[in-house]
């Protein structure tokens, strides 16, 4: 595991900043609620008019006025997109990096597989995931419960499960992808999590490309279907970690008989 | 067994050319110089044996084990020293050489220790900070710390100042007399003539010559010095003639009768004919194509 440990000592600044920005910004919007729900009427009629946007951030299915309406719009777009950046970005940069910053020289001349080097760096990446996830749901359950709301246990659970999986799909992708790059997969990894993101409210605006949720994993994060359905779309989960799994299997293949240059 | 075993191993970057039917051995314990300028194919074959590319066509084993089949046994006896030292960011240099004794799965502190005193190197501070030639100390000392079989040096003294180099080739002597077989790539030739036991040099990804130093310093051609005037235009197998007042300077590989008989025609004060040195003989290979003359 000596990989696993220099690559998280490598990581480590990135995923305090990371980690710190998502749990902040969470923890000011969670203790904004209790002002705001008194006057979410008024602002919940404000955001049910304004057409497709209101669909397309879930907001015609969702009170505003609640806890875990509030949470999964506001909180969710804080979580999703912050973490689906940080996710992608560690991702893309794995093994892209050491080529880009020619470190792969140094660590390829010693006796590992590429293999190992592979496993290694995934390891890491998702265990930086992992950490994150867990932090950030810690974080927002004492926010909640400091605010003095009651914990909607079940809903905040199963949104941060799929907050996760997103993470977990993204950097699965984009890790299989940065097998491929020589200069550092940064754009990458920014361009394909802001994609996904929009292609989730596009799919959410218009009826005829809802097919699109197949493609992204914002699909399967959406709050309004995970507080209403009361689960998530396991068809969706499915087909993100089917894609996560080709990409990655695609970097094996790839990075082992690759010619570092 | 030989420590390099090199058959026939060619490597294409698409069309371009990296190298072309190489073929070398280096014995077990040899002080092995490979000469070429940049862009011969000298970091190619290195690259090659190390497994950073593979190769096109051929195989090589180095110290038994194949390339491609055998990377990984292969590399936990090689020492390799890259021409360029790159390390990960923020890193301390004794984190370095404890990560990359770790990656040897190896404890090889009192090795570092007393490698990092000779080449003064401290070990406390980072290596972002550090010079080009005190970084490279640091890859001096991950290549040599786990008393590797067999050292592979890429340009292995850029950066490091005259006393330095002495100190870095003093270690190298000491480890061959050892037992370590040396490989070093350069294209200082004074470095690899005072150093090397055998040598090949690399010309246009292709091998040119390869043999002892002293058997490639001895080639047909000879280092003339004549004081005085002579008239050279009759006489075939000159090169490299430069003149300056009242010497004549010049590579001769012709009849040495010839040569006398033209000489006993000039007027000549004082006159020496040597053994080129190394650089010469590299220059020889470079401009007519070694050993296709």
């Amino acid at each position: 595991m000596t990989i696993v440990k220099h690559e998280l000592r490598q990581g480590r600044m990135s995923f305090a900043v990371w980690t710190g920005a998502i749990a902040f910004l969470l923890m000011v919007c969670v203790f904004l609620f209790p002002e705001m729900k008194n006057e979410m009427d008024a602002v919940g009629n404000v955001f049910a008019s304004m057409g497709s946007f209101t669909a397309a951030f879930g907001m015609d299915r969702l009170n505003f006025g609640t806890l875990t309406g509030f949470y999964a719009i506001e909180c969710g777009n804080i979580v999703g997109l912050g973490g689906a950046f940080f996710a992608s970005l560690i991702g893309a940069a794995a093994l892209s990096g050491e080529e880009k910053n020619r470190t792969a020289e140094l660590l390829l001349t010693h006796p590992v597989s590429r293999a190992r080097v592979i496993t290694e760096k995934l390891i890491a990446v998702m265990v930086q995931i992992i950490v994150m996830n867990a932090v950030i749901l810690a974080i927002a359950l004492a926010s909640i419960a400091a605010s003095g709301e009651e914990i909607p246990w079940k809903d905040i659970l199963l949104m941060h499960l799929a907050y996760f999986l997103l993470q977990a799909e993204l950097a699965g992708v984009c890790f299989g992808i940065s097998a491929f790059l020589r200069r550092g997969g940064t754009g990458i990894g920014l361009g394909l999590a802001a994609m996904m993101y929009f292609l989730n409210i596009i799919a959410n605006m218009t009826e005829s490309v809802k097919f699109l949720k197949y493609i992204t994993p914002f699909g399967y994060c959406e709050g309004a279907d995970i507080v209403s359905d009361g689960k998530l779309d396991l068809v969706l989960v499915l087909l993100g970690i089917g894609y996560a799994a080709v990409a990655v299997a695609a970097g094996y293949r790839h990075y082992t008989g690759k010619d570092i240059r | 067994m030989d420590a390099i075993k090199i058959e026939n191993l060619s490597k294409y970057y698409g069309k371009a050319r990296g190298i072309e039917q190489v073929s070398l051995t280096v014995g077990d314990g040899a002080f092995f110089g490979f000469i070429g300028p940049n862009g011969a194919g000298k970091s190619t074959t290195i690259r090659t044996l190390l497994g950073l590319i593979r190769p096109s066509s051929g195989s090589a084993s180095v110290l038994g084990f194949d390339i491609v089949k055998e990377k990984k046994k292969l590399l936990a006896q090689v020492g390799y020293l890259p021409s360029e030292a790159v390390f990960y960011p923020r890193m301390r240099v004794r984190d370095v050489l404890k990560f990359s004794a770790d990656l040897r799965k190896t404890d090889c502190k009192e090795a570092a220790d007393r490698l990092c005193r000779r080449l003064q190197l401290d070990t406390g501070r980072k290596v972002d900070e550090l010079s080009f030639g005190n970084r490279k100390k640091v890859a001096i000392v991950c290549a040599l710390q786990h008393d590797p079989r067999l050292l592979i040096l890429d340009e292995p003294t850029g950066g490091l100042d005259p006393l330095m180099q002495k100190e870095f080739f003093d270690i190298l002597r000491e480890r061959n007399e050892a037992g370590t077989t040396v490989f070093i790539s350069s294209h200082i030739l004074s470095e690899i003539q005072r150093n090397c036991t055998h040598a090949a040099i690399i010309r246009e990804g292709r091998i040119i010559a390869c043999d002892s130093v002293e058997a490639l310093a001895k080639t047909a051609a000879k280092r003339v010095s004549v004081h005085g005037s002579v008239d050279l235009s009759a006489l075939a197998g000159v090169r490299d003639v430069q003149r300056s007042a009242g010497t004549v300077n010049f590579l001769y590989s012709g009849d040495m009768n010839t040569l006398l008989s033209v000489l006993s025609r000039g007027d000549i004060r004082d006159l020496s004919v040597s053994e080129p040195d190394l650089d010469e003989i590299f220059m020889h290979y470079y401009e007519n194509g070694g050993g296709e003359e």
